[in-house]
């Protein structure tokens, strides 16, 4: 059971998303992604899902969003 | 185009004390939008308070000019304010990774393999496993890989140091160091699978 586990961990990890924009294209889009999530984060990822698939892969891309989504988003 | 953002756009294309106002409220948004971004980032307070407001200030300065300097560039697709913070954050995110690259307490390259199996969650308990799976993991690692795709992956793997620094220290941009890690994955993968180490049926998981 664990040496499953193990296995898929490591598979999660090097599995690749075909769909992934990369950084410079999300962070071009990163703005409209942002307004998108705010309103209905299910838009968002339908509207850009190479921008979501990249999202969900690079952390530093990430933490930008959420950000963005801090600063957007009203105190 | 919304009819606030076509307010702001037309606000700060215009002239004399229409456009200084609209400046100074920019100014003033992106001053608030870093220094919030800049406190949420330092949890860890590695960055103390003034060095911090500092930092902030320095950031939204930056953001406010790229601002000004892109505005014909902005097309609508978002609310103004959206596109306007995103250089707030972005401009608050590479200051902190600069200054993540000059602490003197960064870790040291050490290749450590076990670390890996912790970065990926893996059980305590199954050593045997992972020590097989490890020389398979690392036989990739030095065989098949280009010289670029095995730094960014033992930095990023093995080393524990953030993208952006490796970025930083490879004098590369963020999305080149992501790349040549997705590269590397996507040829480990196949390697793994093609030598026997990973079943189809684990990788349809």
């Amino acid at each position: 059971m664990t040496e499953l586990t193990d296995r898929a961990r490591l598979v999660a990890f090097l599995t690749t998303d075909p769909r992934d924009s990369g950084c410079d294209e999300a962070l071009a889009l990163l703005h409209v992604y942002a307004d998108l999530y705010a309103a209905e984060p299910e838009l968002a990822a339908r509207e850009q899902p190479a921008v979501a698939a990249h999202l969900a892969a690079c952390g530093p891309c990430a933490e930008d969003l959420v950000g963005l989504l801090a600063a957007i988003t009203p105190a | 185009m919304d009819p606030e953002s076509a307010e702001w756009v037309q606000a700060l294309a215009s002239t004399g004390g229409e456009q200084l106002a609209a400046e100074r409220r920019l100014h003033t948004m992106l001053l608030r939008a870093a220094r919030s971004e800049a406190a949420r980032r330092n949890v860890q307070g590695s960055i103390p308070g003034a060095e911090l407001d500092d930092l902030a200030d320095q950031a939204a300065d930056d953001a406010f000019m790229s601002v000004r300097r892109r505005l014909a560039e902005f097309r609508g697709e978002s609310r103004f304010t959206t596109w306007a913070y995103k250089f707030a954050v972005l401009e608050v995110s590479g200051k902190f990774t600069r200054h993540a690259w000059r602490r003197p307490d960064r870790p040291v390259e050490v290749e450590d393999w076990d670390a890996l199996r912790g970065r990926l969650g893996m059980q305590p308990e199954a050593a045997s496993e992972w020590r097989e799976l490890a020389a398979a993991l690392r036989q990739a690692v030095e065989e098949g890989l280009t010289p670029l795709q095995r730094t960014v992956f033992v930095a990023l793997m093995l080393d524990g140091q953030p993208l952006d620094v490796v970025a930083a220290d490879l004098g590369a941009t963020r999305g080149a160091v992501y790349k040549a890690l997705y590269d590397a994955r996507h040829k480990l993968l196949t390697t793994l699978v093609t030598g026997g180490h990973l079943t189809s049926e684990v990788v349809a998981r």
